[in-house]
C-alpha cells in the first residue's frame, strides 16, 4: 500500500514538472497551431479540389521569441488576436511596419502605419479580413510568428518572409 | 570518490528544484497573475507617481469579466513592450463623453466604443496619455486587473472599485 501511493505521488510530481516545462516552451519558445480558413491561400491551406486537401489543414510552427522585442520584418507571417474579437486569432502577412506608407488596394488612399502598429494582409486578398477593413493592427496583439509548415508531411517547408509581388510599389 | 559523486548528485537535485520553482512562478505570473510595479502621474490620486507595488490577476481578463471601474494593466498601443495601468471606462457598444483637451478648453466629444474594443483613461485626466489620445484599444491588449495594493504598506488593502 505504501509503495503504491509513493508511486502515485512520484508520478504526480513528474507530471507537474513535465507540464511546467511544456507550458514554458509553448509560451516562450514555440508551439504548433492549426490554420483555419483560406485567407492565406495558397501559402497556407491551399484551396484545391483534390480529396486529400479538402480534409487536411496545415499546421504551422509558431515561434514566440519575437515577442521579446516585437521586432518584425516585412513579409513575416504572424498570428494575432482579432481587434473585433479577442478570442479569435487571425494569421496574416505583415505588409507594413511602423512608419511605413501603405497604398490601400482598390482605393486612392495612402495610409501611414502608426507607431506600435503594423499593416497586415492575407495572401488570398479576395477572401481575407485584414488591415484593409480592420485598419493597422497594434503590435501588442501579435501572439507569434509562423516560421514553418509542419503538417501534413508532404507540405513541410519553411515559410518565406516575402511580400507578394502585387504589393510592392514600382517607383 | 563515492562521496563526491553523492555530493554532485545532491547539488544537481537542488539546482533542478530551483529551476522547477522558477518555472512555476513564471507560469503562474503569465497565466494567473502576480506583482506589478506601477509608477507615473497618470493614475493620481489612486496610484502614487513615485511607484506602488500592486497585485494583478489575469483571470478576469481571460474570461471577459472586467467591468467599467476596474483598474486594468494594458499593453501600450504605441510601444508594445510597455505596460500601463489605467481605469476601464467603457466596453464595446457603450457611449463615452470626454473632455477633449482639459488644459485648453471645455469642449466635449462623444464616441461609441467599437466592437471588440475598450476605452481606458487615467484617473488624473490632466496628465494621462490614454484613449482620449490614442482612441479605443482592442480588448486583446488587456493583460490583467489590479485588485490589491501591497506597498506602500500604510495603504495595504483592496483596490476594488465597487466596494463603498
Amino acid at each position: 500500500m505504501g509503495t503504491y501511493s509513493n508511486f502515485l505521488w512520484s508520478l504526480a510530481k513528474k507530471s507537474l514538472t513535465a507540464g511546467l516545462i511544456a507550458v514554458t516552451i509553448s509560451d516562450r519558445l514555440a508551439s504548433i497551431s492549426p490554420v483555419h480558413g483560406y485567407s492565406m491561400s495558397p501559402t497556407l491551406n491551399p484551396k484545391t479540389n483534390t480529396l486529400p486537401e479538402l480534409f487536411s489543414r496545415d499546421y504551422v510552427l509558431m515561434e514566440k521569441l519575437c515577442l521579446q522585442r516585437y521586432r518584425f520584418s516585412h513579409g513575416d507571417v504572424v498570428a494575432f488576436s482579432s481587434p473585433e474579437n479577442y478570442k479569435q486569432k487571425l494569421i496574416k502577412r505583415i505588409i507594413g511596419l511602423p512608419g511605413d506608407w501603405v497604398a490601400v488596394p482598390h482605393s486612392y488612399d495612402v495610409v501611414r502605419v502608426p507607431e506600435g502598429h503594423c499593416w497586415v494582409e492575407g495572401d488570398n486578398s479576395a477572401n481575407s479580413k485584414d488591415s484593409r477593413s480592420l485598419g493597422p493592427i497594434p503590435l501588442g496583439l501579435i501572439c507569434g510568428r509562423a516560421t514553418h509548415i509542419v503538417w501534413p508531411p508532404r507540405r513541410i517547408s519553411k515559410l518565406e518572409s516575402r511580400i507578394p509581388q502585387s504589393r510592392l510599389s514600382s517607383s | 570518490m563515492g562521496q563526491w559523486a553523492g555530493f554532485g548528485k545532491g547539488l544537481l537535485g537542488e539546482a533542478f528544484s530551483f529551476v522547477k520553482v522558477f518555472l512555476f512562478l513564471q507560469a503562474t505570473n503569465d497565466h494567473v497573475g502576480g506583482f506589478v510595479l506601477a509608477k507615473g502621474p497618470s493614475m493620481l490620486p489612486t496610484i502614487s507617481p513615485s511607484g506602488e507595488l500592486l497585485l494583478m490577476e489575469r483571470i478576469s481578463v481571460q474570461l471577459g469579466k472586467v467591468r467599467p471601474g476596474d483598474i486594468v494593466v494594458v499593453q501600450s498601443p504605441l510601444v508594445p513592450k510597455k505596460r500601463v495601468a489605467k481605469r476601464l471606462i467603457a466596453t464595446e457598444g457603450e457611449r463615452v463623453t470626454y473632455v477633449v483637451d482639459p488644459k485648453n478648453s471645455d469642449s466635449l466629444n462623444t464616441i461609441v466604443v467599437p466592437k471588440g474594443h475598450v476605452w481606458v483613461e487615467g484617473d488624473n485626466i490632466h496628465n494621462s496619455y490614454d484613449s482620449r489620445n490614442f482612441g479605443a484599444i482592442p480588448y486583446g491588449l488587456l493583460i490583467g486587473r489590479v485588485f490589491w495594493r501591497v506597498l506602500p504598506f500604510k495603504d495595504f488593502g483592496s483596490m476594488e472599485p465597487h466596494e463603498k
